[in-house]
């Protein structure tokens, strides 16, 4: 899978979605518990001092990539591991499929990474003839389900329900029991346990390197991620550019941040450090290790008027407030970066072409910011989208380009307006009835579809207010 | 005190009844109240929706019609907001922004302005039945006024507040969003107009014009027996 997972327009994804009962309900109810659960977990702290340190750690590292981006280097070498910079896409897959030749691999496991999916990993290695095998449990039934594209950047099968799960284990991999989220868990569990022993190469995301290390972090819900770095042979581990903090001490601080808004836990139940290769003590790890550090169009981010983006930790919690995402889901925004932190970087990493509506799938409603536990202002950055893609690409509708010149012209000029807002009463006279509009002309029309319209009154406020300033009683 | 009413262009062309409400309200706490008349709209629908240079014409006229003011009082949120925002909008043509400081630096919501300026908690209003208000996103999130109107609303005579179920969720207007993205507005205001409805009050309540047309105009499609009143009218009433 690649960063864009419909060929289907906007429209008609959204029209798809809009209609899945199943999955606006398994949304509603999963945002409803990751909320609550955050809030509980957040309410004992000074959680805006904490969103301030978040912030700071965030920008210095930004500031100063170049600097950490050797630091970490120099350190996985020192370490006996090997650091490959992909500029794009293809370079990172290029060389990762190269090592799985060499290895002659065949079978492959992997922890979650949305940045493997970002570059099209699976399809890559599967064309090479490797059995790629998921490990993280919401990815695991994706894979099983025919490849069903990830909703949501944390759990991404949160479009499915139990049941629908249990469906695609019992056609898939023979299961028989309950649709009890720990029996389908255990189930896959079993299946996995024997792929880690029997792979060649296992494949990891990364939710922060440290620099002074040279590590490796990685959070996970189920500890297959420890799974996966520590019994295979050769280990290769992908990270966004941007993915770096200098020290423990600030990795601490993030992950607490991050298991806190993305799930509500005060930790999560795995963080896995990776460091290196196994040396002469160690009684497991990799005897090679691989960092793949991906760009794919993020340091043109940097230095602009969106590289606040890039301090984001992935945690999803302005996904799980968004009140768009909750009635449209993930698959909407047709990437597999969804949700307001979606809106933002699909356009940014997958151009306007495909992502131009995101940015205007947003009320401006601020929840996605105040959520945010390292202050990126997500809604200022989907209103600089549309600013780009009105007056710098060009690309707004005509008739809406008119509408709003003309709305400029209008309430620029004082008598403009108010000869134009006296006219309104008359020019929607036709339309109303009962002092309402219900079916309104043009663009109104979008808006009486769905609700009504009180007439525009012939007696505008300033009018009356004329008449009471004269000291006229109305 | 000497309030410039900054009335907003919606509360001008739909909902006058607002503007008288809030004239009134002030007036009788003992505020003289003008209407500038060269005012217009804040230019949140052009800005908010990608245009930027097309609004800038629309700020500096409120900022030309409103600078001298003493104190500006608007009955939205998210306008009152917004004025406060020209500040960043003209942060690269320095005259304009030192403009918009002195403008932003005297705005206020209407409520806001009653309970922090006027210091004022119980305006003498009565209204008998049960309410729920929509704390809308503007006001709440990003002018952050959150307890005025609930104080304000608290001390109206005969009215019992019952608290809007999932109170923080968007009412789905968003200016242009609510024709631009209908169908996903519709289901926005779907569910705001169900958590009204569950509270069974008499009243909804709110202080912004736009979410009012909103879910106030779902309401009325709806054909159902709540009564959409904006805080202003809430307030004057006796
Ligand atoms: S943008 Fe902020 S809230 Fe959203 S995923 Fe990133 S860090 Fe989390």
């Amino acid at each position: 899978m690649a960063m864009k997972i419909s060929k289907n327009k906007f429209n008609d994804r959204l029209s798809m979605n809009l209609d899945n009962d199943f999955m606006r309900s398994a949304v509603s109810s999963a945002q409803h518990r990751f909320q609550t659960r955050r809030s509980t977990a957040i309410e004992s702290l000074d959680w805006e001092q904490w969103r301030n340190h978040g912030e700071e750690i965030r920008q210095h590292v930004l500031e100063h990539l170049d600097y950490y981006l050797y630091e970490l280097s120099e350190n996985v070498a020192a370490r006996g591991g090997h650091v490959f910079f992909a500029k794009t896409a293809e370079e990172a897959t290029n060389y990762i499929t190269n090592i799985a030749k060499e290895k002659q691999a065949k079978k492959i496991v992997k922890s979650k990474s949305m940045v493997t999916e970002e570059i099209n990993l699976n399809t890559h290695l599967e064309q090479l003839g490797c059995e790629v095998i998921e490990t993280d449990l919401g990815e695991y039934i994706l894979q099983l389900d025919d490849h069903d594209p990830p909703s949501h950047i944390v759990t991404p099968a949160l479009h499915k329900n139990k049941e629908q799960i249990r469906d695609i284990f019992t056609e898939k991999i023979g299961y028989t029991a309950s649709s009890q989220p720990e029996e389908l868990a255990q189930h896959a569990r079993q299946i996995l346990r024997q792929d880690y022993l029997t792979a060649d190469i296992g494949i990891t995301g990364c939710n922060f390197a440290v620099a002074e290390t040279g590590s490796v972090c990685l959070v996970t819900n189920e500890g297959n991620a420890d799974l996966v770095a520590a019994l295979p042979k050769t280990l290769i581990s992908v990270m966004g550019l941007e993915r770096i903090v200098p020290t423990f001490e600030e990795m601490e601080v993030l992950v607490s941040m991050l298991t806190r808004s993305a799930v509500g836990q005060k930790l999560t139940s795995y963080i896995t450090v990776l460091t290196g290769i196994q040396e002469e003590l160690d009684v497991d790890g990799p005897e090679e290790f691989h960092l793949v550090i991906v760009d794919n169009g993020r340091s043109s981010i940097l230095g602009g008027e969106f590289q606040s983006i890039l301090q984001c930790i992935r945690c999803a919690a302005c996904v799980n407030v968004c009140p768009v995402y909750r009635h449209v889901g993930g698959h909407t925004y047709g990437s597999i970066y969804s949700g307001p932190i979606g809106a933002v970087l699909s356009p940014l990493l997958g151009g306007y072409d495909d992502y131009k509506e995101l940015p205007y799938a947003s009320t401006l409603c601020g929840a996605c910011t105040d959520v945010c536990p390292v202050k990126i202002p997500l809604h200022q950055l989907l209103h600089k989208h549309r600013e780009v893609i009105v007056e710098r690409e060009g690309r707004a509708p005509i008739s809406e380009s008119l509408l709003m010149q003309a709305f400029g012209m209008g309430t620029s000029s004082q008598s403009i307006y108010r000869f134009g807002s006296k006219l309104a009463s008359t020019a929607m006279k036709p339309f109303t009835s009962d002092d309402k509009i219900s079916s309104g002309p043009g663009l109104l029309k979008n808006w009486t579809d769905i609700r009504d319209l009180p007439s525009p009154k012939k007696e505008r406020f300033r009018d009356w207010f004329d008449t009471h300033s004269k000291g006229g009683r109305s | 005190m000497n309030v410039s009413l900054f009335a907003t262009c919606i509360v001008d062309m739909f909902q006058s009844n607002v503007g008288k409400s809030t004239v009134e309200l002030l007036e009788r706490l003992g505020c003289t109240v003008s209407f500038p008349k060269g005012q217009t709209c804040c230019g949140q629908p052009a800005y908010n929706s990608g245009y930027v240079k097309a609004s800038k014409d629309t700020m500096k006229n409120t900022i030309r019609v409103f600078e001298n003011a003493e104190v500006i009082v608007c009955p939205s949120g998210s306008c009152a907001y917004m004025l406060k925002e020209y500040v960043h909008i003209f942060k690269d043509e320095p005259i304009w922004q030192e403009r918009a400081q002195r403008i932003a630096d005297k705005t206020y919501e209407l409520t806001q302005f009653i309970v922090e300026v006027l210091g004022i908690e119980n305006v003498g209003a009565k209204l008998s039945g049960t309410a729920t208000y929509h704390p809308s996103c503007h006001m709440t999130r990003l002018l952050k006024v959150q307890q005025a109107p609930m104080t304000l609303l608290k001390n109206v005579d005969g009215l019992e507040i019952i608290e809007l179920p999932l109170k923080e969720n968007c009412c789905g207007f968003g200016g242009t969003f609510s024709v631009k993205m209908g169908r996903i507005s519709e289901q926005m205001v779907d569910e705001k107009v169900a958590s009204v409805q569950q509270t069974n009050a008499h009243y909804l309540i709110g202080a912004d014009g736009g979410c009012l047309l909103n879910i106030g105009g779902r309401i009325e499609r709806q054909n159902l027996e709540v009564k959409t009143m904006h805080i202003a009218e809430v307030l004057n009433s006796r």
